[in-house]
């Protein structure tokens, strides 16, 4: 299998559904010409033209509202967000119209739009630009909401998101763009919905999503060879739908878990999680559940400490032997 | 007063002025058939606008509940020249609009009075109905946020190549939001067809116009190089005649225009407004006498011998019969029930045969 990047996984990704659907359509701020702010859409506009990858204006709340209003119609736009920060003046578009539409017409109308662009910390851009807003989105019933840690399964959840009939929050990662993986020339799609066991274990369950699953795995590493603890990383890969039934399963196995998420800790994603592991598998339980969060403060600017801010491998392993000891 | 202020707004285009509304093509070939048919429209708004409200008061429905009566002209005028691929979308205050597009009275008062047999089975309320069937994409209850979704009708239709029109309907207090200002500049950047219907009836809740605007409302247009226009919207052969001017440049042209249309409410902002704050009663009272749109049609088909007094009372009579039993329907009709509560969130699991996703989709 050829090594892509993240960022080429999810460019292929568009670029075969442009190629198999003529109802779907790029549209975001310097997708064309720019080639994009991140180089997801390198060339697609000489592929595809500028009917197909629209450049707009900086205008959020316009061009993500035109979106949703053009998916009623049967479009399937593929709207990028430069940052998924950007959302708060979208959000009355995001939250309100595209989360509400199909319910408030009694199921007469339905949103077939993705939403994409990168949601995360780490690139010391401040507290403006390192919104993680995965628990709020999938606070509204409606919306979905899918965040990729690999290029294999980049591709293959955002090929399903463009085809779904409900709108889809697709939340990137600028850190992990350049990351390499493999991904396999013939066509594939990853149901939204399914979490992936990245590595097996029996000691301990870590929950994870997103660039969290890389500090995940690279702690799990650390606990096998240094300290003889084998642990188990299931990547949730979608928070809505959420495949709870994979964790509950790694949970009766391990019977101990670590929620790791770049997510301030106030109501979050693992808050989620850790109700549902207890009301669910209360009896399988051994320990009480932890989590390893994002610092809880706005992010902060300062270089190294954001490091410290946000979860990391050292974070994680700190809070694995916690549980394990 | 603000009302008066717009009256002399200047007009980029003065073609339509010369000669009299009801003279222009769009009025002059109407049949008698089809110019009934349009007064009976308002008609219909009206008395079952009033059968809601009487509904209302004795707590058969819930929630805000915006009254269009005094504004019927300006539905009915620009509803009645869509064409195939003409598309509407408003705000809150949308029983006009829906009653001008063709949804049955029964499904919005079974609607509003929370019942399974409402356009939305009793999900969406007063202030969110829908019929995409015809075209009507809601009933939107935030403030100028149907706004972007009405230049995505625009963007839809051109891009799937369909010559059509949007109108996108929103009050005289929406065009302060950012989203509308948004909109205008995405729809003249890139040339969408789109009306922008602005129904100014000169206040928004309890603030007049002059309070919240600065300058012409219409005239903002011109910064995004838009066309604009105003008219009388107590007149329906004025509406009509000025819509059909801009709904053919749309069409035919992919041309977007800003279009504010005066008119009037007679009722509160919403049923939670006691009116007594704001203006005078002796404003509403000329208004009324002087303006209303179903007396000025009536009165005009009289004298063009289309109608008589007691065909006009028929009518009457009929719409309020037809109001009731609207009411008696929705009365008849039973409530959704705790399980239909989860349905009609996701495309998904309302057809779970075709569902591709896995997992929980659902955390009570
Ligand atoms: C974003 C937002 N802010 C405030 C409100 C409350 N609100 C509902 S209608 C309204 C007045 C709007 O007036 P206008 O746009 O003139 O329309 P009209 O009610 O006159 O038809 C207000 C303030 C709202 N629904 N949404
Ligand atoms: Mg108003």
């Amino acid at each position: 299998m050829p090594a892509i990047t993240y960022r080429e996984a999810i460019r292929h990704a568009l670029a075969e559904e442009l190629e198999r659907d003529k109802n779907v359509v790029v549209l975001g701020e310097e997708v064309g010409q720019f080639n994009g702010s991140y180089k997801v859409t390198e060339g697609l506009l000489a592929k595809f033209g500028p009917d197909r990858i629209v450049d707009t204006p900086i205008s959020e709340a316009g061009f993500i509202g035109m979106g949703v209003g053009a998916s009623m119609l049967g479009v399937r736009p593929v709207m990028e967000l430069m940052f998924w920060s950007f959302y708060s003046v979208a959000f009355d578009q995001i939250l309100n119209n595209a989360a509400n539409v199909r319910y408030m017409s009694g199921g007469l109308i339905n949103c077939p739009i993705v939403i994409r662009g990168p949601a995360n910390g780490g690139t010391n851009v401040g507290a403006t630009h390192s919104h993680t807003p995965e628990n709020v989105l999938a606070n509204h019933p409606g919306v979905k909401v899918v965040v990729p840690a690999t290029p294999y399964d980049a591709k293959g959840l955002l090929k399903s998101a463009i085809r779904d009939n409900d709108p889809v929050m697709f939340l990137e990662n600028t850190i992990l763009y350049g990351n390499k993986g493999e991904v396999p020339g013939e066509e594939y799609l990853i149901p939204l919905g399914s979490a992936d066991v990245k590595r097996e274990g029996t000691d301990l369950t870590i929950v994870t999503y997103g660039r969290s699953v890389l500090h995940s795995l690279a702690a799990a590493d650390v606990l096998q060879k240094e300290h003889n603890l084998s642990v188990e990383v299931v990547d949730l890969r979608s928070i809505r739908p959420l495949d709870i039934d994979t964790v509950l399963k790694s949970v009766a196995k391990t019977h101990r878990v670590l929620i790791v998420e770049e997510q301030k800790p106030f109501a979050s994603v693992g808050t989620q999680l850790t109700y549902m592991i207890q009301r669910e598998a209360f009896d399988e339980l051994d320990a009480p559940i932890h989590r390893v969060t994002t610092v809880d403060a706005p992010a902060i600017y300062s270089p190294p400490v954001e490091i410290e801010q946000l979860p990391n491998p050292g974070r994680v392993l700190k809070a694995a032997l916690e549980i394990l000891n | 007063m603000s009302k008066k202020a717009t009256a002399t707004s200047k007009k980029t285009t003065g073609a339509a002025a010369a000669e009299s509304p009801a003279d222009a093509p769009v009025n002059r070939n109407l049949s008698k058939v089809e110019r009934i048919e349009l007064f009976r429209t308002m008609v219909r708004i009206r008395r079952f606008e009033e059968r809601s409200l009487r509904a209302y008061q004795g707590k058969k429905i819930g929630g805000f509940m915006h009254p269009y009566i005094g504004q019927e002209a300006v539905a009915v005028g620009c509803c009645s020249l869509m064409m195939e691929n003409d598309h509407v979308i408003t705000a809150y205050r949308d029983h006009g609009h829906a009653i001008a597009v063709g949804m049955g009275l029964n499904e919005q008062m079974a609607e509003m009075y929370g019942k399974a047999t409402g356009c939305s089975k009793g999900k969406g309320g007063s202030m969110h109905f829908f019929a995409p069937d015809r075209n009507f994409w809601g009933g939107h209850g935030i403030v100028g946020g149907q706004i972007p979704l009405g230049i995505g009708l625009a963007y839809g239709l051109k891009y799937l190549g369909r010559k059509g029109a949007a109108m996108a309907f929103m009050g005289d207090g929406a065009v302060n939001q950012g989203a509308v200002h948004e909109s205008y500049n995405l729809a003249a950047l890139w040339q969408l067809p789109v009306i922008f219907v602005i129904e100014n009836n000169g206040y928004s809740m309890g603030t007049s116009q002059s309070r919240s605007s600065a300058g012409e409302l219409a005239k903002r247009a011109e910064g995004y190089n838009m066309a604009w226009d105003t008219c009388d919207g107590h007149d329906l052969y004025t509406v009509r005649a000025m819509m059909d001017k801009y709904l053919k440049l749309a069409r035919e042209q992919s041309k977007p225009a800003v279009i504010e249309i005066r008119c009037y409410r007679y009722r509160g902002h919403s049923v939670a407004d006691p009116d007594n704050t704001y203006r005078t009663k002796a404003e509403i009272e000329e208004y009324r006498r002087t303006k209303d749109p179903i007396q000025t049609f009536q009165q005009q088909l009289i004298a063009a011998k289309i109608l008589t007094e007691a065909e006009a009372e028929e009518i009457d009579q009929a719409a309020r019969a037809e109001a009731e039993a609207a009411a008696e329907f929705a009365e008849a009709s039973p409530f959704p029930t705790t399980d239909d509560i989860q349905k009609d969130v996701y495309w998904e699991t309302d057809n779970p045969a075709e569902r591709k996703s896995q997992g929980r989709l659902f955390f009570n």
